[in-house]
């Protein structure tokens, strides 16, 4: 299907993107939430279930207390007032991989409501009102074999695992969000990549995106500029990066003006994101007569969380992050720009956890907003998803500082570990990268370049210091870089001066 | 040598302690039974011969060992198919289900096979549980030993059948409109609704959620005591479980002592539309209990006359929803469409859902389905639930009054089977009295009062209590039954004719 895309900037000039962003966060207690079976990520299918998550007949739910208890950490952690009193309620549609044919979830009583987060971009603050944090229970997953699109359309048969059905999981609902028109990609980025943080600093969600343990869904509508009315939504699902959150809202603005600006209406329907394109393409469609007869879940007693226990709870929150932000970077001696930097790049927890495993501020801050920040653009991923962790990159720069190796070795050290070569030591001695800071070779090799390069020599015997570049680069190049650089320079200075 | 399928579950477990007979002669007079009168009284749907002996030989072999038993061990009891019995057949008298082997237990499963009752089998019900006469059974229906011309009650016809034709002492029951009282009071045996939370609903195929519960269905009040004690108090498993003491309901069945009782009898359950017989053996009853130093009073329910529209709002409601899960994708009769040469799921779900479920499981679904949709929500499901708290304020200021209400557990004697099959509001009217005590929660307890005049059936009276005093409603019942004995001069099981005994 062709579609007319309008390019962003233009359709700003005539148009107010309207957002609202919904948020699934994948509890990370032990067990279900309604029953006992483990929720460890990868096991093999359909080996994690039990009568009650299976939905055999007469078989009940219990609510695991671990998981109202992340709940309400969750929901005090976004600002949100706590129910007294709230229930489940039961969604019902039929469909294969969800068990009971209703979902379990909260409808008009969630556990935590209006609350707000202040999120950061370009140095402005935006306030992100919470319109709820409720609690539900995951599907089971749909594989569907055959065809080409791995979509149920085309499809020869589908496979069903239930081992995530009745994991644990926390729907984060915004209000509708308006901010400047320029801003609207940055800050469903920033709002998303903040309640990451926020969420992951609880300790009760993995919060990963590429595992689907914190997942996008984003809303948006147009409405023409001087207008008060707001357009049809489209809802953009399961966005599985940062990076694809700010292209999801970029292509729907585009998209939505294309078809506004034909004088055609937007189709209130789900969409799907493609990483590989920035695309979305139809999904189903939704219409207010979707029903999902909703009703209070009779088969659990209603959860009534006490006053005490919630100021218990939220006790146990840690800083929040506006002070931790101030605090890490003054700790860190980072300006305002290196900071706004770095909570741009989603790497704040990053850097943070690098700087845990030994590097210096200023080493963890390069590599991640340079190296690792070039490659995820590269791959169109996270930071988080590289494959490399904050403690294999302070070992990186602990062997950059004892001189084993040097920053140009180091990129090939990040190679083979993303590679699965191993540890960085590892890779080092797999790799051969050593570098040479053995005054014999280096020695030799140092003669060699002077005998070279006479007018450099000459030219540092002179005292011109600067001209000893020409030789290292000789040296270095002679060494295929692995030579320890300092070392080099010492050499050459002793031999000519 | 004593006939052992017609002593009470008390006597023969007395007689099991003292070895004068032991659990697999017990248990194999019950399955000989079962063979001799089921062929026409139809009560179960699968019988487990070989698993009762067993358990009942493991049971002998650890009492002649000098094991501390469970009292009612030994004792051989009949499930309702509705509650999950692992590796055995659990179909909810459904097509749907034919074949399910349940690969666990539900809770009061647990509890009686720890207790070291031999299950004699399954008994036949209403599909889902949803009937008054046991007709809507895929199986066929199950006939009242009192005239086997005439329907049993429902949903529970083959658990009330069953202990009514001596093939079995104990029974389990389900009531969620009166499924374990109305066929008490149809084949004059004791049916028990417990309060709401009194006993697990863990591994209870749910009709509905919020009105669901088991109980004893026996021939004695004493012996529902037994097996009400045996089967309740918390279960971690269900979250409606009270987590609290169980109510002493055998020390309540044993005292048997009305002097001083406040008894209500409830005015709008009565007269118009009850059976001159069964108003008059209700009365009559009443009588003894004044006569046994009880106080009567007269007392009014006035949200009662909304009961019964609320009841058949809120039952399909949750209904519709927990019979969702019946879908052909995991388990049960898998359906597929005719005509169709690469079925969807969602066809294969239709088709399956077509052809297992009965008209009146599909009738339900359908006004469930109506009743919560969205715009309808509010003036069906919400108003009933709002008829819900009122009638328990009704009831709370009803036992402000008295200790315990009486009232007739149905209008009518047992009916002809077929009589009101193609009348599905005839059918409904059966449940009026007994309804109230599942939308309100609290405890019924149904016991045979005598035969009507008209037509020689027998007649029930219920008594209800509030929520956790189950022990009322045993020491009114075990009181009214002594005096009705003492009347009759035994039981009134012993007037029912004989069944031949089709070998």
């Amino acid at each position: 299907m062709s579609e007319t895309l309008v390019p962003v900037d233009e359709a700003l000039t005539r148009y107010d993107p309207v957002m609202g962003l919904e948020i699934h966060i994948e509890l990370n207690t032990a067990t279900k939430m309604f029953c006992g079976c483990p929720t460890e990520f990868g096991a093999e299918p359909n080996t994690q279930v039990c009568p009650v998550c299976l939905a055999l007949p007469g078989a009940l739910p219990v609510v695991n207390a671990k998981a109202i208890e992340s709940a309400i950490r969750i929901g005090l952690a976004l600002n949100c007032e706590i129910a007294e009193w709230c229930r489940f309620a039961r969604k019902n549609y039929f469909y294969p991989d969800m068990p009971k044919n209703f979902q379990t979830s909260q409808y008009d009583e969630p556990i935590a409501f209006d609350g707000h987060v202040d999120v950061e971009v370009d140095g402005e603050t935006y306030r992100i009102d919470i319109e709820r944090a409720h609690m539900e229970e995951d599907t089971g997953k749909s594989l569907h074999v055959g065809g080409s699109t791995g979509r149920i359309h085309g499809a020869d048969f589908s496979l069903v695992d239930y081992n995530r059905a009745g994991i644990p999981l926390i729907e984060i609902v915004t209000r509708t969000i308006e901010v400047p028109g320029d801003k609207a990609a940055a800050v469903a980025r920033a709002y998303v990549s903040y309640v990451r943080d926020l969420i992951g600093g609880l300790g009760v969600s993995d919060v990963r995106m590429d595992q689907g343990s914190l997942r996008a869904d984003v809303n948006l509508s147009l409405k023409p500029k001087g207008s008060t009315t707001l357009g049809t939504r489209s809802e953009t699902k399961n966005v599985n990066s940062f990076r694809s959150v700010e292209r999801a809202v970029r292509y729907e603005i585009s998209r939505h003006a294309g078809i506004l600006d034909e004088g055609g209406s937007v189709l209130q329907e789900t969409r799907h994101f493609h990483e590989d394109t920035g695309t979305t393409s139809s999904g189903r469609e939704k219409s207010d007569a979707d029903d999902y007869r909703y009703f209070p879940e009779p088969d659990l007693a209603p959860v009534s969380p006490s006053r005490e226990w919630v100021e218990e709870l939220r006790a146990t929150l840690p800083e929040p992050p506006a002070v931790r932000r101030a605090r890490l970077q003054a700790d860190w001696g980072f300006s305002d720009l290196e900071m706004r930097d770095t909570i741009g790049a989603g790497a704040l927890q990053l850097v943070a956890d690098t700087i845990e495993a030994g590097a210096t501020p200023q080493a963890a801050r390069k590599w991640w907003l340079g190296e690792m920040a070039r490659r995820a653009n590269e791959q169109g991923a996270d930071l988080d998803s590289l494959g490399i962790t904050p403690l294999q990159v302070a070992e990186i720069q602990a062997l950059i500082d004892a001189g084993r190796i040097n920053d140009k070795l180091a990129r090939s050290v990040f190679d083979g570990v993303i590679a699965g070569e191993g540890t960085p030591e590892e890779v080092i001695v797999g790799r051969q990268l050593e570098v040479v800071s053995d005054d014999g070779a280096l020695g030799e090799a140092v003669d060699r370049a002077i005998a070279g390069d006479p007018d450099a020599a000459q030219k540092i015997r002179d005292g011109k210091q600067a001209a000893a570049g020409a030789l290292i680069g000789a040296v270095m190049k002679e060494m295929r870089g692995q030579a320890d650089a300092g070392r080099v320079r010492e050499l050459i200075l002793e031999k000519l001066t | 040598m004593t006939d052992l399928t017609r002593l009470s579950a008390a006597d023969l477990a007395a007689k099991l302690a003292r070895k004068e007979v032991s659990s697999v002669e017990a248990t194999q007079a019950q399955l000989d039974r079962i063979a001799a009168v089921d062929g026409d009284v139809h009560a179960f749907l699968h019988v487990d011969a070989e698993g009762a002996l067993a358990t009942a030989a493991d049971v002998d072999a650890r009492r002649a060992a000098g094991e501390g038993l469970h009292g009612l061990a030994g004792v051989p009891i009949a499930v309702k198919d509705i509650v999950a019995t692992k590796g055995m057949p659990t179909t909810c008298g459904s097509k749907i289900l034919d074949g399910w082997i349940p690969p666990y237990d539900a809770t009061i499963t647990l509890r009686i096979k720890a207790a070291g009752l031999p299950i004699l089998g399954k008994t036949n019900m209403d599909e889902f549980a949803m009937g008054s006469s046991t007709e809507h059974s895929a199986y066929g229906p199950t006939r009242n030993p009192w005239d086997r011309d005439r329907i049993p009650g429902g949903s529970g016809g083959g658990s009330a059948a069953a202990v009514a034709a001596f093939e079995a002492a104990l029974a389990i029951g389900t009531d969620t409109g009166g499924s374990i009282r109305q066929p008490g009071a149809l084949t004059g045996t004791v049916g028990v609704k417990p309060t709401y939370g009194g006993i697990s609903r863990y591994g209870l195929v749910a009709l509905a959620s919020s009105l669901d519960q088991a109980g004893p269905v026996t021939r004695t009040v004493l012996d529902a005591a037994l097996l009400h004690e045996l089967m309740g108090g918390h279960d971690p498993m269900d979250s409606t479980s009270i987590d609290a003491p169980a109510p002493l309901v055998v020390s309540a069945a044993r005292r048997a002592d009305v002097k001083g009782l406040k008894i209500g009898i409830v005015k709008e359950l009565g007269g118009e539309g009850f059976q001159a017989g069964v108003s008059a053996r209700f009365h009559e009853a009443v009588e003894l209990l004044t006569s046994a130093g009880a106080e009567v009073v007269e007392v009014s329910l006035p949200s009662l006359e909304y009961a019964l529209a609320a009841y058949y709002l809120v039952m399909p409601s949750e209904a519709s929803s927990n019979l969702a899960r019946f879908d052909a994708m995991r388990y049960g009769v898998r359906v597929p469409p005719a005509g169709a040469d690469d079925p969807s799921a969602e066809q294969v779900m239709a088709s399956s859902r077509d052809a297992g479920f009965g008209d009146e499981v599909k009738r339900r679904i359908i006004v469930g389905t109506y009743a919560l949709s969205s715009g309808y929500y509010d003036a069906y499901y919400g108003s009933a639930q709002k008829v819900r708290t009122l009638l328990a304020r009704d009831f709370a200021a009803a036992f402000e009054q008295v200790d315990v209400l009486v009232s007739p557990t149905s209008p009518t004697t047992a009916w002809q089977l077929g009589a009101k099959l193609d009348d599905p509001l005839s059918m409904y009217l059966q449940d009026v009295a007994t309804i109230p005590a599942n939308l309100a929660g609290i405890p019924g307890l149904s016991l045979p009062v005598g035969l009507a005049d008209e037509d020689g059936l027998p007649v029930g009276l219920q008594f209800l209590a509030p929520q956790q005093a189950d022990d009322r409603l045993y020491n009114a019942g075990a009181a009214l039954e002594k005096l009705l004995e003492e009347k009759w001069g035994g039981p009134m099981l012993a007037q029912a004719p004989d069944l031949e005994v089709a070998r």
